[in-house]
């Protein structure tokens, strides 16, 4: 613990001296009862408490993974869509799109199986079976190349699983390595020569439009009061007909990563930007709205501060979130 | 002007000279009127006929002509709405405070309808007496009130690889700022009975969602300052936010802030859940991760102007608007800069700053119509400096994720309108 920031040793040395009054309690709450406590105490540890006795293959592991699992993760757990993918992508951390998955990122399999067991199937969570969880954390060891296909997890090997990103992992290190920089009196004047823009959001053009046009909001307004209340959207997974691709598939054959969909044209058009005067937008009784650009006109035309050439379009590595844009770049 | 003697407000004399020193330009732009304004020479219908009565809305939403200053998602994040996240829309806000109805949502396995009489509260693990507590007896223990901003870890982090998104509401909107009620943790864990060494151990929070989100959070942090909450901004919070419990965690990622918080267990070592190991860890350039990165460092964001805020007045003076926020404690200026860092002009904090707490900057100036790169940058009581981004890359790469808190900056041009740019 000796890794933790000053300020918060401070305060805790403060919290220890303050003991004394804690002994002091309401006498409200009541006991919990041994019952009630293994209902809700599931968490599972790296070293492996809070795991029940018990085992499943890689076999069973498949089945009950195409059966509940599969809609999302995809059959071989590469993820399918938007959702999450839960193999693959050793050796890419380093990458400039890091394929992060429970085989390449994952520092201990408690993690997997606690997940697992505690939160998935999305929407109908808490539905499996100790027997069934291993069976299926078996399977994605399997999905992940780590294990063979006649492997069985249980309590008793668990710990034996080595987990190829184990010792990827440092504790927060910014106290050493960013704190002592950036504490420094910070420049106030002639901070930098020449500022130049080297890159615009407009470009990628992946902002939600935002649009209210006045004119509407009323009738907007008025519509959303009347509807009744959205339903959510359930989340029991779609049975699909299982797939007939024979169960030991070659690997070779097996799609890796699904190519994510692309949902935004990466080139910017090539139109004259127009236009838009002062005083029309101060006129603009929708003015608030974010679009007051044509969206896709071309950002270069606009002048440019220091008078120096747009930096846009470029060869610069600035041009990566183009590619970015078009996956998942939320933590989901 | 009674509390004109207030230290923390700006002196009205200063204000004067200000304008005074201004007042060209204020002639300049008096512009005179070339007809009477009907709207002042007319009878209006609202002057004449009558308004609502009361209860015509017995809880109140906004005026339908603010019906566009709402929370927005962005679809193409996330694969649903119920695993996702929106944003608040902090470019039409001012002030610090948060209305919890526009105040930015985060689920895992969507916002579930719990009431107050079917909460329960467990803690248990390496206390004297595992104990149940309903949320009637949470209302009998000595209560505290507090501000803090929530802001989630990934905030701005679609900005890691380059200038995305073009709204203060989507690079920043993942924050929000409330005061909470509630019982500190301390007192609840005191309740159950802490023996032994404080040090080195851990407390695992968890939700009663499906997603049972849950975090390892170290006991020092537990026993200092976390708070098991019920109100927000003062009314119960919503069922968004975790109603009718939720922890939180100041200074600290939004994650953290377990929602409908269900279950508190001392531990003698961090869980390593999902939430702290897959998510919510820092990939640096090399492939190595940060984990534990739980402070929210110093930050800043100009709010108005914006990509969504654009300037509708021509030259002439305006506010410059903004929010600062630091997880280290508070925030004690922020610099504003209109030539994308070249020179700094130091705003004036709305009030001081307050620890864990959004503070609210304006810079009361004047434009000239021409082009401006708009930049703030916050500092904090630890003498903290708040990062370029080029500063950030340099040490972190482009896939940390989270935690980035460089600083933004907005290209305002002569049309008033403003986007989202990354500068030399
Ligand atoms: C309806 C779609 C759906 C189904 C079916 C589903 N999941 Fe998930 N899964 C998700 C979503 C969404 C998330 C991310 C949840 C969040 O945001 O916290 C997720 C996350 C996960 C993760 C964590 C991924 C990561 O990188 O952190 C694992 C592991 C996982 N699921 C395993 C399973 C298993 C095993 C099953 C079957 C028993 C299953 N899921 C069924 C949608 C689904």
């Amino acid at each position: 613990m000796s890794k933790f920031p000053k300020l918060l040793t401070a305060t805790a040395a403060l919290t220890l001296a303050a003991a004394p009054a804690f002994a002091d309690t309401f006498g409200l709450g009541r006991v919990a009862l041994p019952e009630e406590i293994t209902a809700w105490d599931l968490d599972v540890s790296p070293d492996g408490t809070g795991l029940p006795v018990g085992s499943g293959n890689v076999m069973d592991g498949d089945d009950l993974f195409q059966e509940n699992c599969a809609v999302c993760h995809g059959v071989f757990a590469e993820g399918s869509g938007n959702w999450p993918e839960l193999a693959g992508g050793v050796g890419t951390l380093a990458d400039d799109d890091p394929v992060k998955t429970v085989g390449s990122y994952w520092p201990h399999l408690s993690t997997a199986w606690d997940y697992v067991n505690r939160s998935m199937p999305f929407g109908n969570a808490q539905s499996l079976n100790p027997d069934e969880v291993y069976a299926i954390v078996a399977y994605m060891l399997y999905s992940n190349d780590l294990v063979d296909d006649d492997f069985t997890l249980s309590n008793e090997n668990f710990l034996d699983v080595a987990m190829p990103n184990a010792d990827g992992f440092i504790v927060d290190d910014r106290e050493a390595t960013e704190y002592p920089i950036w504490r420094a009196e910070p420049c106030m004047e002639n901070c930098k020569d020449t500022v130049e823009i080297t890159m615009r959001a407009r470009v990628l053009d992946v902002t939600p439009e935002t649009d209210t046009p006045a004119a509407q909001t009323e009738t907007v307004t008025a519509a959303a009061a009347e509807a009744p209340p959205r339903r959510q959207p359930r989340h029991r997974p779609r049975r699909r007909s299982r797939r007939s691709i024979p169960r030991w598939w070659p690997r070779a054959r097996r799609s890796s990563r699904n190519a994510p969909p692309a949902i935004r044209s990466a080139k910017a058009p090539r139109t004259a930007p127009a236009r838009i005067s002062t005083a029309s937008l101060a006129g603009s009784s929708a003015a608030s709205r974010i679009s007051v650009i044509p969206r896709g006109s071309t950002p270069c035309a606009t002048k440019d501060v220091s008078g120096t050439k747009p930096a846009w379009p470029n060869s610069s590595p600035r041009r990566r979130p183009i590619s970015r844009a078009t996956r998942c770049p939320f933590p989901v | 002007m009674t509390d004109s003697s207030n230290p923390t407000k700006p002196s009205r004399r200063a204000f004067l000279s200000g304008a005074a020193a201004t007042g060209a330009a204020l002639a300049a732009s008096s512009a005179a009127a070339q007809s009477p304004d009907p709207l002042i020479t007319e009878v209006q219908p609202w002057a004449s006929g009558l308004g609502d009565g009361v209860d015509a809305a017995p809880y109140g939403l906004p005026i339908r002509h603010e019906a566009d200053v709402i929370r927005r998602n962005v679809e193409w994040l996330t694969a649903d709405t119920i695993s996702s996240i929106n944003f608040t829309p902090i470019h039409a806000l001012d002030g610090t405070i948060t209305p919890q109805g526009c105040a930015f949502e985060r689920h895992h396995s969507g916002a579930i309808d719990m009431t107050k009489g079917d909460y329960r509260l467990m803690i248990n693990g390496l206390v004297d007496r595992p104990l149940i507590f309903t949320f009637a007896d949470l209302e009998r223990f000595p209560r505290e009130n507090h501000v803090y901003f929530c802001e989630c870890a990934a905030n701005t982090g679609m900005e890691w690889a380059g200038a995305q998104l073009n709204g203060a509401q989507f690079t920043h909107g993942m924050i929000h700022n409330m005061e909470y009620t509630g019982v500190p943790l301390r007192t609840l864990l005191n309740e159950a009975g802490l023996s032994g060494d404080v040090a080195g151990k851990w407390v695992y929070v968890e939700g009663h969602d499906a997603s049972s989100n849950g975090r390892s959070i170290p006991l020092e942090k537990a026993l200092d300052d976390c708070l098991v909450a019920f109100s927000a901004n003062g009314e119960a919070l919503r069922k968004e936010h975790g109603y009718p419990v939720r922890l939180v965690v100041p200074g600290w990622e939004g994650n953290m802030w377990v929602k409908w918080l269900r279950r508190v267990e001392v531990m003698d070592g961090p869980v390593e859940s999902r939430e702290e190991t897959s998510k919510y860890t820092d990939t640096l350039a090399d492939g190595t991760s940060r984990k534990w990165t739980w402070v929210m460092d110093a930050k800043s964001i100009i709010t108005s102007p914006s990509p969504q805020m654009p300037i509708k007045h021509g030259p002439g003076p305006m506010v410059i608007s903004g929010l600062a926020w630091s997880g280290h404690g508070a925030i004690t200026r922020v610099d504003v800069s209109k030539d994308g860092g070249k020179t700094w002009q130091t705003a004036r904090l709305a009030k001081p700053g307050e620890k864990m707490a959004l503070t609210r900057f304006y810079l009361d100036t004047e434009w000239d119509g021409g082009d401006m790169l708009l930049q703030s940058r916050a500092i904090d009581e630890t003498g903290y400096v708040q990062p370029t981004k080029a500063q950030l890359r340099e040490i972190r790469g482009e896939n940390s994720i989270y935690h980035n808190n460089c600083i933004q900056t907005w290209h305002v041009m002569p049309t008033g309108e403003a986007e989202n740019v990354e500068v030399s």
